[in-house]
């Protein structure tokens, strides 16, 4: 458990020295958004019938701009190896590197969902469940995604590669996460998509560094 | 399992199958062909289009097949270190592929005159484009290493994520189709399947295992000549 | 005979769907079987080339 601190603070500390990762992920998360209204025109009611749709979308997206640094660093600097040689479990490793990845990503785009929620003219009813859809959804496409970008390592072009690994993955969070906003907006109960998204999460708790810390090791090999 | 561990074991046995399930594909798929065109009866509801049944929904059940061939052969080969069971799921993934593509594009044309339109966002159609995506990316991360073994482990466990997932991605699918029922879209389900049918479906889709068989043991062979191939290169950069 | 080929009117869709899937299959077929050729024909020149290295390299590779 020390060492799980110790590596989220870790790589806390190394994405605010880097500093802009957090920022440039809000940054396109905020600017692709506000692509939207100049491809489908400005109407209040189509706006508002896609707000949840598009939030979601570039969501995805966003997380997964900054997947492929999960580990490629840590990869190419040696320093993966040294924490794969310590008595600490892989499996935890990643864990803690997932949620310094979800505390860098996943939290600034639930900070900033409200806002753009705003800009596309979401109907106010939705904001709670979207808060709560993407405190479930988000930790879950950290998770997914580490999988992928633990797959990567080593490959040409993993950058693109992730992206065709991982966005098919991620579908199930999208259709439940658009479908329990679009719900609370419609004024109809979005529990049962709520308990849905938890589910997955709890399934790809355990799961997904379990997953990671294997493909971690074939690329240590 | 662990009898066919060795490749040229595999080899052995390979050659007694192949002309087996050669020859079978090409019995299974005359006999499928011919009562599937000419010896069975239209559809009193969907007329001559539900012929296109006998090569859409066997293809459909090979994409699944084949994938759940591959998570199975990817298990063998982390749990065990099967050194053929990462050759045949490499082996299979751009067959599966094939197959699924194959269910996508003969579905778009019976959607066409059933439907009225070439895609419709129906579960099963979504779930099978999904699976089209998940293989594209196996095969994509298989070949983006420089070291083949390198990219079949990580193929390897590609497939069993992906794998847990199909039964969510198909479950989530579902529910969102029901959800957005398209209006516009008279929904002609599976017919519901006359004895005189059955018959030329089932032979098809035996047709397309055995199909399936004969190009994985021909796909398995290329690949362990590929592997000797390198190895023998190996020991001439290094011991010639 | 215009029934079988006319599909009730339905020839355009019919038939390029078993032409679809005849194509995929057949190239599936004819790509494997090349490449198993290539790589075989391959394998067995060098072989022929290097005929004592032979039992080291299949060590090596099992």
């Amino acid at each position: 458990m020390r060492r799980f601190v110790e590596i989220v603070r870790r790589d806390l500390r190394l994405a605010l020295r880097q500093g802009s990762d957090s920022v440039m992920v809000v940054t396109f998360f905020v600017l692709t958004v506000v692509l939207f209204p100049f491809g489908i025109g400005p109407e209040v009611n189509i706006l508002e019938r896609v707000s949840a749709g598009i939030l979601w979308v570039v969501a995805l997206l966003a997380s997964m701009l900054s997947l492929d640094r999960l580990f490629q660093a840590d990869y190419e600097d040696g320093s993966l190896e040294l924490l794969a040689l310590t008595p600490t479990p892989l499996g935890v490793v990643v864990a803690a590197k997932v949620v310094a990845h979800w505390l860098t990503t996943g939290l600034p785009l639930i900070v900033a969902a409200p806002v753009l929620a705003v800009l596309l003219h979401m109907n106010a009813d939705g904001f709670g469940v979207l808060l709560i859809a993407m405190a479930l959804g988000t930790p879950t496409l950290s998770l997914i995604g580490s999988i992928g970008a633990a797959l990567v390592l080593g490959a040409r072009r993993g950058g693109v590669l992730l992206s065709l690994l991982v966005l098919p993955l991620y579908v199930p969070v999208l259709i439940f996460g658009v479908g329990a906003v679009d719900a609370a907006v419609q004024g109809f109960e979005s529990q049962a998509q709520l308990l849905v998204m938890g589910a997955i999460l709890l399934a790809a708790l355990p799961l997904a560094p379990w997953a990671s810390a294997a493909a971690l090791r074939q690329a240590l090999e | 399992m662990h009898r066919f561990a060795n490749p040229a074991r595999f080899l052995r046995a390979a050659q007694l199958v192949l002309p087996w399930s050669a020859g079978l594909t090409v019995a299974l798929l005359a006999a499928g062909l011919y009562l599937g065109l000419l010896g069975s009866p239209a559809d009193y509801q969907q007329g001559e289009t539900v012929r296109i049944m006998y090569v859409h929904v066997p293809s459909a059940w090979m994409g699944l097949f084949v994938y759940s061939n591959m998570a199975i052969a990817s298990a063998v080969a982390l749990i065990w270190k099967h050194p053929l069971a990462d050759v045949v799921a490499k082996a299979s993934a751009p067959v599966g592929a094939g197959f699924t593509f194959v269910c996508l594009v003969t579905g778009a044309l019976w959607g066409k005159p059933m439907w009225g339109t070439w895609w419709a966002w129906d579960a099963r159609l979504t779930s099978m484009l999904i699976l089209l995506f998940l293989y594209l990316g196996h095969m994509a991360l298989v070949n983006a290493f420089d070291d083949p073994t390198r990219g079949a482990k990580a193929g390897a466990v590609l497939a069993l994520a992906g794998f847990v997932n199909v039964p969510i991605i198909k479950y989530s699918v579902d529910w969102w189709n029901t959800l957005h029922q398209p209006a516009s879209v008279t929904r002609v389900g599976m017919p519901a399947v006359d004895p005189a049918m059955l018959t030329p479906l089932l032979l098809m889709g035996l047709a397309f295992t055995t199909f399936f068989v004969t190009l994985l043991i021909l796909r398995v062979r290329s690949e362990l000549a590929a592997t000797k191939i390198r190895a023998i290169r190996m020991v001439q950069v290094h011991g010639g | 005979m215009d029934g079988v080929l006319g599909m009730g009117g339905y020839a355009a869709y019919v038939w390029p769907a078993y032409g679809i899937t005849a194509v995929v299959m057949l190239g599936l077929l004819i790509t494997s079987l090349r490449e198993m050729r290539k790589n075989e024909s391959q394998l067995a020149a060098l072989k022929q080339a290097h005929p004592r290295r032979r039992a080291r390299a299949e060590e090596g590779q099992s």
